[in-house]
């Protein structure tokens, strides 16, 4: 009987041993989808064709890239990692927003600098303009009569025919 | 010059990418709107010129600037058709540099087509107005020149024009003279200017030019800024999608918020508690929209803000017409429809525009679902296996090529769709390769619904097509109510342009 | 008494308005100048012979490292391929088969630059060609910005002295082509 639990012994831990390194291999060849492919290319353009993304690009050089996306993917590689990869092998173009460094940080401050200034402009003009009117109250007396409801007045106006052009 | 020895047998054909009846369109659209921009320009210099103070010139060109819009409009638009019905990336607006030029002229002009309407209602803004066009037309000019010249990294990039130099000095002048122009009759426009509240119809459009503004700056330096890293550092840089949505997007939620609630102000005569008192109804309405999106389990914030500011729009556009027919008709004893139609063709700006917002709403509906709620996978299967994709299943059912045709050869497969258990219907995604070009066309499979689109592409398969195909399928929700949203908007300007009979009232003055 | 849209009175208005379009003239100046500017350089298409050639280095695949600088004894030609290129095919036959005949005499070096691509497809490039003078790739395209290719395969020829002495644009079609273009360089 020992003899039989000591083969079976040997035979779960051969099959033990079998199980870990195939589960060792696997990690390496882990087969990537090409979603996972295609996240990461979607975020990158092709080096050569203009401005097209690297994930509709059907050339056989796109073809190329993406395979080497997938190749770094089932190495363990993040997303950053490639795309630093790729920027550093192709220039900065490929990537689909300029990299926040030296002058490019222009890119990112502008748009928010533009609402806020033109904000604060509107805002500047629209008090300029509540200030002619109370000057202009203040002279010729108060002659708007206070609307109770703007919308009734504006129906009675086109039931009459007046403002007709909105 | 010689003549070629021998003649070839057929030309190349036309590019096979433009081989779509969108294309026979689509140029003439934008060219359309971008020269109409002109008669108003014209107007606007012959009034710096003759240094005239009065809204006249406004007045004259109003329907040509309407009607530059509605074919820049429509010319945009069907380049996003194409471009979702041939390119085959599910999508419609890549914000390609050369897209960007075209999408500039049109913001500025919808800003002016906006404000010009405050200088005829109240004579104000007359330095804006004039500016505003100006810069429309420029737009149009320096945008031709860098599409022309080869400026731009983009898909649409011509090859290198010989009209840069030349256009260069036309784009020079045109700028130059414009700006001295203005600074040189500056002092001549001269207006009052007087606002209520905050909430008048006068602030709201500031508020809707500052937008529309904001928007064009973040596009034009986005557009400028790898002319500009490449010539200051050498390095080439590509402003992308990210970029724009991210800095546009917001803007783009707030412009639609506006439109729902200027129709409820009015002139100088708006404050916040009016306007609060006319908009709950109808805001309360709306917000059952984001409570159902989030009960079907939304989570994106994004997305649900979005959605509310839509259906706030069309809400309260619909209220307040509604609301408008309704008393007309109580109190002149009329029928609804009766109501409808004479207030509409009484007041065909008013309700036109109306329309034309509930249309862009819409527009927005359809773009909300494909940015927010798009989902896409790409997988190889075998034949008869199948793909799913947000509750449908589709299975690769057969491939055939087909090369009878003499100019090109075709794949096609063959999918069919179910929902469940319940068979919806084929697809067929094929890939067309020209002999003649050496080029490849994906044709997608496409399946529009008023809930979504299923869009299937044919990537690529093994020679014993059998073994294997890969397919590329999209679901874009709700995107069919952008092209629903464009003819709403449509009949709403076709409305607001329609001529109107003078009516001589009886009691003429004899 | 209506004001005017700018200010009080006409005369401290005027600064801010002078201010404005002064403002908007810079503006219209740099992107007149930034239009202008890249006209100008798009017009310098190609680099000329006899211009001077900036140092440069390459590391080939396998891992050895070339510098223009310290190479003075030598013709350069420097071939700039891709593996992606459909016309490369048959020009590194051609110049492979040149490079066999030279390779002994010391006169030469030719140097292969992957132009845009990948390691796998390349390296396959490579076999399958028989290619043996060195090949790197191009980090950045910065050698091929700097040679100002239109396109590949291009070839150029660099002098003892440093100084370009011939641009082939396209592929060679026969080995009798390479020949003749190494010819160039002699003066």
């Amino acid at each position: 009987m020992s003899r039989y639990r000591n083969l079976i012994a040997l035979l779960l831990g051969l099959s033990l041993l079998v199980f870990l390194t195939t589960a060792v291999i696997a990690q390496d060849e882990r087969p990537v989808s090409d979603d996972e492919v295609n996240e990461i290319a979607r975020e990158l353009y092709c080096p050569i064709c203009e401005n097209v993304p690297l994930d509709v690009c059907p050339t056989q050089a796109c073809e190329d890239w993406r395979e080497l996306i997938r190749e770094y993917i089932s190495k363990g590689w993040s997303a950053e990692e490639i795309k630093d990869y790729f920027s550093a092998q192709y220039g900065w173009n490929v990537l689909s927003v300029p990299p926040r460094t030296g002058l490019n940080w222009i890119i990112y401050i502008i748009p928010p600098f533009i609402f806020v200034g033109g904000l604060v402009i509107i805002i500047v003009l629209i008090r300029k303009g509540k200030r002619n009117q109370q000057l202009l109250n203040a002279n010729l007396g108060e002659l708007d009569v206070p609307v109770t409801d703007v919308f009734l007045d504006r129906v009675d106006r086109d039931l009459k025919g007046e403002d007709q052009d909105g | 010059m010689s003549t070629i020895q021998a003649s070839p047998d057929y030309g190349m054909g036309m590019n096979p990418l433009l081989r779509h009846p969108g294309m026979v369109v689509h140029p003439p659209m934008l060219y359309l709107g971008f020269v109409g921009f002109i008669i108003p320009f014209a107007y606007a210099i012959a009034t710096l010129i003759k240094g005239w103070n009065d809204d006249e010139w406004i007045r004259a060109t109003r329907k040509w600037s309407l009607s530059a819009w509605l074919f820049l409009s429509i010319g945009l638009v069907l380049g996003s058709r194409w471009a979702y019905d041939v390119l085959g990336w599910g999508g419609y607006w890549g914000w390609d540099p050369v897209e960007v030029s075209a999408l500039m002229p049109w913001l500025t002009g919808t800003a002016f087509l906006h404000s010009s309407l405050i200088q005829e209602k109240r004579g104000v803004f007359k330095h804006w107005n004039i500016t505003l066009i100006i810069l429309t037309f420029c737009l149009v000019i320096v945008g031709t020149f860098l599409t022309r010249s080869g400026m731009l990294s983009s898909v649409h990039a011509f090859s290198q024009s010989a009209i840069g130099p030349s256009f260069f000095v036309f784009t020079t002048f045109i700028l130059i003279a414009s700006l001295v122009l203005l600074g040189y009759r500056w002092s001549r426009l001269n207006t009052g200017f007087q606002i209520k509240s905050y909430f008048s119809r006068e602030s709201f459009f500031l508020f809707n030019n500052l937008i529309f503004v904001a928007i064009f700056l973040i596009c034009m330096v986005g557009v400028l800024f790898p002319i500009f890293s490449e010539l200051v550092t050498g390095q080439q840089v590509t402003v992308g999608p990210p970029f724009y949505k991210k800095a546009t997007g917001p803007l783009f939620a707030m412009l639609l918020l506006l439109m729902g609630a200027v129709p409820l102000s009015a002139w100088s005569a708006s404050t916040g508690k009016s306007l609060g008192k006319n908009i709950w109804k109808p805001a309360i309405i709306s917000l059952v929209f984001p409570v159902v999106t989030l009960a079907l389990g939304t989570r994106d914030w994004g997305a649900v803000i979005a959605l509310w500011v839509v259906f706030l729009s069309i809400c309260v556009t619909l209220y307040d017409y509604g609301r408008s027919v309704k008393i007309n008709s109580d109190t002149n004893q009329c029928s609804i429809w009766k109501s409808f139609w004479r207030m509409t063709s009484r007041n065909r700006r008013r309700y036109g525009a109306y329309i034309i917002h509930i249309g862009v709403a819409l527009m927005g509906l359809g773009i909300i679902g494909i940015e927010f709620f798009q989902s896409q996978t790409q997988v190889t299967v075998k034949k008869n296996e199948s793909i799913e994709i947000s509750g449908y299943t589709l299975t690769y059912n057969d491939l055939k090529i087909d090369d009878t045709l003499e100019d090109r050869e075709t794949a096609r497969a063959e999918i069919s769709i179910t929902k469940g258990d319940r068979e919806i219907g084929w697809l067929y995604p094929a890939r067309e390769y020209y002999y003649m070009a050496q080029q490849s066309v994906t044709t997608p499979g496409l399946r529009s619904t008023l809930i979504d689109d299923l869009y299937i592409i044919l990537v690529d398969w093994l020679p014993v097509s059998s073994e294997g195909a890969t397919f590329k399928v999209y679901r874009n929700p709700l995107v069919i109510w952008l092209w629903i949203g464009t003819v709403v908007m449509v009949i709403g300007t076709m409305l607001a342009l329609w001529p109107k009979h003078q009516r001589v009232k009886p009691e003429a003055n004899l | 008494m209506v004001e005017n849209e700018n200010s009080a009175g006409a005369n401290p208005g005027i600064g801010k308005v002078v201010a404005v379009f002064v403002i908007l003239g810079i503006v219209v100046a740099g992107l007149l100048f930034m239009m202008g500017s890249w006209l100008k350089r798009s017009e310098v298409k190609m680099l000329s012979v006899g211009q001077s050639i900036p140092d440069f280095s390459m590391t080939s695949f396998s891992g050895e490292s070339y510098r223009l600088s310290d190479l003075k004894s030598k013709i350069i030609l420097v071939n700039i391929w891709s593996s992606w290129c459909t016309s490369c095919d048959e020009e590194a036959l051609m110049l492979q088969e040149v490079w066999t005949e030279v390779e002994d005499s010391g006169y030469y070096l030719f140097l292969g630059l992957d132009y845009v691509d990948t390691e796998k497809p390349a390296l396959a490039f490579i076999q399958e060609h028989g290619v043996t003078y060195p090949n790197g790739p191009d980090i950045g395209s910065n050698i091929s910005k700097m040679f100002k290719i239109q396109g590949v395969p291009e070839s150029f020829l660099i002098g003892k002295d440093g100084t370009l002495k011939a641009i082939q644009i396209g592929a060679f079609i026969l080995s009798v082509d390479v020949r003749e273009f190494l010819t160039l360089a002699k003066d």
